[in-house]
């Protein structure tokens, strides 16, 4: 079959051993291309492997405790069989929140800072600090946290307030964690406002700093929001320093000085002692795992939305 | 009249602006003081005094009562003798017998087995240094049979030294071998995956639904939290594939950490691709190469350079990943150093997250000399992609 084409090929001349050698790409061609092909879709494996991994084991847990209770209950005590995961979700706020205090405003303002006032020369040592505070493992935050900033703490509002293990110190540091993370995209999203709106509002007589809030700062504003939802995303999921220094054991407090275990805290507590694969407790690991990545994915996605719908408009 | 209102607003403008601007500035060297900060307070905990207590005085355990300073080899041999249990000293004998022993090895024995030191309290550098007479003070009033020493806690021994629930004399030996090999497979895995993956999406991809569900999935799994990955590695490499993974293995924490880093690894390295100006590619095919030929010896040459320095990026952060390693089930405790893929694991991140998890000033101390470790060790990765970087650069100018 193949043969008798190539014959018919070169009997008809040039112009149809052009058509041929378009039709049939080589082998090899085709081999690679498939290849390539299954690469990309080992990220579709990736996310199915987690999904179905997190709702199937999560399903073993809801099958013995009501996915009501598990919401809404104020006690995590697989001992006496409680599972409210309140506590730890009040955790991961309340360090989260501690987190987002410290990197909005240092981060916006290290952005406005970059993208509007400094010379060239100055952004270019800036930069690359940021970038370096970016590449610290997470671990070395979380041995800052607990040998350096809760002693400050501890000394500053004393020691009976402030706890040996607290959520302040493991909020602050996680503010300093996604600090660059802020800083860098919302300077991206200041520096992608075109540089003729800037030069219209100086020519209407505005300052500097006028130009930045009336009219870099507006346009720029989905960008910004942006990256404040992706902030909080990473700090949600952010693990080892709230593991090392908020302290281990869920409890249900608002106090930032006291010491309790957040989501992910308490997978990682958990899953590192020794721990029978067919217990509940295991099975609830993956109910939280399950809850967290909820949390993370909405937040994501509400991040890349926002780009997407107003991110257009504003360029 | 109305000029100098109008004077005296600019300038009320103007100063708030100039405010302001110095407001941002301070908070921005805040920020690089920070980074200051994190460094120093490492450094501070890995270099100062300790308070060293030990179990026995040589002069009181010694054959003829005499100090440490003054006794030969063969005075220390007849203590070791005369101290040590039969069976433990039968044990060092067939080893290696004690009067071929060296001085130095003679001592280690006698302070590990006899003397036994163990750590009381430790202070930082800058106390050591500057409060030298309150750690003076302290250290009478609190321990006064202890003995202040010197002491660095990065030394040969650390680095080379394996796992011990002594912090005297624990190392990382164990986390290093740990961490080079998980990181070599993950290498493996990860960077064929994901550089394939970003041309596939780059060069061949149709517009189509596929391809954009495709992107729009790698987008979001660079934002699952690590420790999701962790579960996922768990639940899929050390349960399900256990046949293949042996359990909680290297290669189950190598694979979970190549999961990791995939979507980094694509992103950066499409990135990278899209860098390449497209009359590169029309150039070749115009000439007659096909597709892979074009990218082969054409688009893939010229942002080698990125694709490296984005795959570095990403092995750096598979390096100092810790949660996920935990939750796939690292080791408390190694009894031999790993040496097979499957073998039970730790890593220096694990290793630093388990010392700075237990009480006591000593285990702080080391965990601070693994982190200069660890920082020193990804420092030279990324001093490596830049020279790595420049050099491709230069060559393809050549």
């Amino acid at each position: 079959m193949a043969r008798s084409r190539q014959r018919l090929v070169l009997s008809a001349g040039m112009d149809s051993i052009g058509v041929a050698l378009r039709r049939r790409p080589k082998p090899v061609e085709q081999l690679i291309r498939g290849l390539l092909f299954f690469c990309a879709t080992v990220s579709v494996l990736t996310t199915i492997g987690i999904v179905w991994t997190l709702l199937s084991q999560s399903l073993l847990f809801f099958k013995q405790v009501n996915p009501f209770e598990f919401l809404t209950g104020i006690t995590w005590q697989p001992q006496i069989g409680e599972f409210g995961v309140l506590p730890l979700v009040t955790a991961t706020l309340i360090t989260s929140l501690i987190a987002m205090l410290i990197a909005l405003p240092v981060g916006m303002a290290i952005a406005i800072y970059l993208a509007e006032f400094a010379t060239e020369r100055v952004r270019s040592i800036l930069k690359p600090v940021l970038e370096v505070l970016a590449g610290v493992p997470t671990i070395v935050y979380g041995y800052f946290a607990l040998t350096m900033v809760t002693p400050v703490l501890r000394s500053i509002f004393g020691q009976e307030t402030v706890g040996f293990y607290n959520m302040a110190s493991a909020g602050i540091v996680m503010g300093i964690l996604i600090l660059p993370l802020v800083a860098s995209m919302a300077e991206d999203a200041l520096s992608a406002v075109p540089q003729s709106l800037r030069n219209a509002a100086w020519a209407m007589g505005a300052t500097r700093l006028e130009v930045t809030f009336g009219v870099v700062i507006p346009s720029a504003l989905s960008g910004i929001l942006a990256a404040f939802i992706l902030a909080l995303s990473r700090a949600v999921g952010e693990t080892m320093i709230v593991a090392i220094a908020a302290g281990a054991g869920p409890k249900f407090t608002l106090n930032p000085f006291a010491a309790a275990e957040t989501m992910t805290g308490h997978i990682v507590r958990i899953s590192g002692g020794d721990l029978s694969y067919d217990s509940i407790d295991y099975d609830s690991l993956f109910a939280i795992a399950l809850l967290l990545f909820i949390i993370t994915f909405g937040l994501n996605i509400l991040s890349r939305k926002i780009v997407r719908r107003f991110g257009e408009g504003a360029a | 009249m109305k000029n100098t209102e109008m004077a005296r607003r600019l300038s009320r403008r103007r100063n708030l602006g100039k405010v302001l601007q110095l407001v941002f500035l301070s908070l921005t060297i805040l920020a690089v003081l920070v980074l200051g900060v994190l460094l120093g307070n490492i450094i501070d905990r890995s270099f100062g005094i300790s308070a060293i207590e030990y179990v026995s005085k040589y002069e009181d355990i010694s054959a003829d009562g005499a100090l440490l300073e003054d006794s030969d080899d063969t005075a220390l041999i007849e203590t070791i003798v005369l101290n040590l249990r039969p069976r433990t000293l039968d044990a060092f004998e067939a080893e290696k017998p004690l009067d071929q022993r060296t001085r130095v090895e003679l001592l280690e024995i006698l302070e590990k087995e006899l003397l036994q030191p163990s750590v009381v309290r430790s202070w930082s550098l800058m106390e050591s240094l500057f409060a030298r007479k309150a750690v003076n003070a302290e250290l009478q009033e609190l321990w006064p049979d202890a003995k202040a020493r010197w002491r660095s806690w990065v030394r040969a021994e650390l680095l080379l030294g394996s796992q011990s629930m002594d912090p005297l004399y624990a190392g990382i030996r164990g986390a290093i071998i740990g961490t080079f090999i998980t990181i070599l497979i993950t290498m493996f895995v990860a960077l064929p995956l994901g550089v394939g993956a970003a041309i596939w999406l780059e060069e061949y991809a149709p517009d189509n639904r596929l391809t954009r569900f495709i992107q729009t999935n790698i987008y979001n799994l660079a934002g699952v939290p690590s420790i999701i990955y962790g579960m996922l590695g768990l639940s899929i490499f050390v349960r399900y594939l256990v046949n293949v993974t042996q359990g909680r293995t290297i290669l189950s924490a190598a694979l979970t950490l190549a999961v990791l880093i995939l979507p980094i690894v694509i992103i950066n390295t499409q990135e990278a691709l899209k860098a390449v100006p497209q009359s590169l590619r029309h150039a070749s095919l115009a000439l007659g190469a096909s597709q892979w030929q074009t990218i082969r010896h054409h688009v893939l040459p010229a942002c080698m350079d990125r694709i490296l320095t984005g795959a570095i990026l990403g092995l750096s952060r598979a390096i100092g990943e810790t949660a996920p390693l935990v939750v796939v089930g690292a080791s408390t405790f190694l009894t031999h150093d790993p040496s097979s893929v499957f073998d039970r694991f730790t890593t220096l991140p694990v290793q630093i997250y388990q010392w700075t998890s237990l009480p006591g000033d000593a285990w702080r101390n080391l965990a601070g000399a693994a982190i200069l470790v660890l920082m020193i060790l990804l420092l030279g990765l990324n001093s490596f992609a830049i020279l790595l970087r420049n050099r491709y650069r230069k060559e393809m100018k050549a």
